[in-house]
């Protein structure tokens, strides 16, 4: 085989290498969706975060519409302090609630947002006052079992 | 033999091991100060290309696929015991992504690649080519190793894309065109979990150290060969057992650097 014969098949194990990181990162792993872009970041206080992670989804209505980029511990309220980034495009109301919500049953945890009425919008920086906490399953098993044991003594009455 | 000897045996040994590292080491220096000249030589280094990587492409084609349709099918056993199903394409991706294409690539071409470069420098050797060169004032460092490495050390992350791939096709192949899951929900789960750095990126690292490994192994074990039949041999053997050995060892490392700290 010539030497321009080699240099075709190399160049097409080059291509076909190429082409297989270029399907791992835009089919496998989805690069084109999320490239960053531009985002504005928010804050959100939770009395408990369960098992939300960074990088989870923000979503509304199901949509994807940012990211949770960092979770740390508020020492002065000591509650869940949760750092948001959120598509430059999509902007909510100032009185936007946020809830913990879990994808399906076993499923990886997510921020929900639910826009409010207000006229102004949320800024850069903005915290979201309204929160609603991970449901814990100990706490909820809990509640269950006191409010099971309280019923008798009602009846009792 | 009394203690005495003993002792002196043993650091005789500790001596001997020393003295290999600190040779292999140099080797490598020398390997790496040589590799920019292997880019004045383009050709010799495309010409090592093809015979390291394309050739390569068909048994790391085949295997990627068949990893990929086992993944599927095992992953499938597992996960639908929990109901978990969806979230097959996620495990065969990450799976292949973050572990089993680097870490399989490197094991089949420390086999495929690194053999044949050991036995190619051995017999070099055995010749005497490489001391003709050097007769000649040609640096066989520059002009028969420096080629070499470069083309494994940019063939290999190309390969390891190449099984991943594959694999992942091939998980695709079993897991929605035979067992029947969601294809929405097969790549959407992969796409959600799968990131590009933290993952593929990561994947790629390892499989350019891996290829670092491999082929500066089989070099050296050449390079170093004795010039005699069973010399090339045993170095050939040399090169499967220390190449596989090294990139468990490595993967071991690097998978603990990358992947330990939770986010």
């Amino acid at each position: 085989m010539g030497r321009k014969g080699i240099e075709t098949l190399v160049g097409i194990f080059v291509l076909l290498g190429m082409f297989a990181v270029l399907f791992l990162a835009l089919k496998a792993a989805n690069l084109a969706s999320f490239t960053g872009g531009d985002t504005y970041a928010v804050t959100a206080r939770f009395d408990n975060i369960g098992g939300l992670k960074v990088r989870a989804p923000v979503k509304s209505a199901g949509v994807t519409v940012g990211r949770v980029t960092a979770i740390s511990l508020d020492i002065n309220t000591y509650q869940g302090l949760v750092t948001i980034d959120l598509q430059q495009g999509v902007a909510f109301p100032a009185d936007t609630s946020a809830k913990i919500l879990t994808a399906g049953l076993l499923g990886d945890q997510y921020v929900g947002l639910e826009p409010g009425g207000s006229d102004t919008n949320l800024k850069a920086g903005d915290e979201i006052k309204m929160t609603q906490s991970a449901v814990v399953l100990e706490n909820l098993i809990g509640q269950f079992l006191y409010n099971k044991a309280a019923e008798p003594a009602a009846e009792n009455k | 033999m009394n203690a005495a000897d003993r002792l002196a045996t043993l650091g005789v040994r500790a001596l001997d091991v020393m003295r290999g590292l600190g040779h292999s080491a140099f080797f490598f220096f020398e390997l790496l100060k040589s590799a920019p000249s292997a880019l004045r030589r383009l050709y010799l280094t495309v010409a090592q290309i093809h015979s390291i990587g394309n050739r390569s492409v068909v048994i790391i084609a085949a295997s990627g696929l068949a990893v990929g349709f086992v993944l599927a099918l095992q992953g499938y056993y597992t996960l639908s015991r929990y109901g978990a199903a969806e979230s097959l394409g996620l495990l065969v991706a990450l799976s292949l992504v973050r572990e089993l294409g680097p870490v399989v690539t490197a094991l089949l071409f420390a086999g495929r690649a690194g053999t044949s470069l050991t036995a190619e420098i051995g017999l070099m050797k055995a010749g005497e080519q490489l001391a003709a060169m050097e007769m000649m004032a040609v640096d066989p460092k520059a002009r028969v190793l420096a080629p070499r490495f470069l083309a494994g050390v940019l063939a290999m992350p190309l390969l390891a894309a190449m099984f991943s791939a594959v694999g992942i096709l091939g998980g695709y192949v079993v897991g929605v065109l035979m067992i029947g899951i969601d294809p929405g929900a097969f790549w959407s789960q992969m796409q959600a979990g799968v990131d590009v750095w933290d993952d593929v990126g990561n994947g790629i690292v390892k499989s350019v150290v891996f290829g670092i490994a491999c082929t500066f192994i089989a070099l050296y074990q050449g390079y170093e060969a004795q010039a005699t039949p069973e010399g090339v041999a045993q170095a050939t053997t040399r090169t499967v057992v220390v190449s596989s050995l090294a990139v468990l060892g490595l993967d071991f490392v690097l998978t603990a650097l990358m992947f330990s700290t939770p986010h």
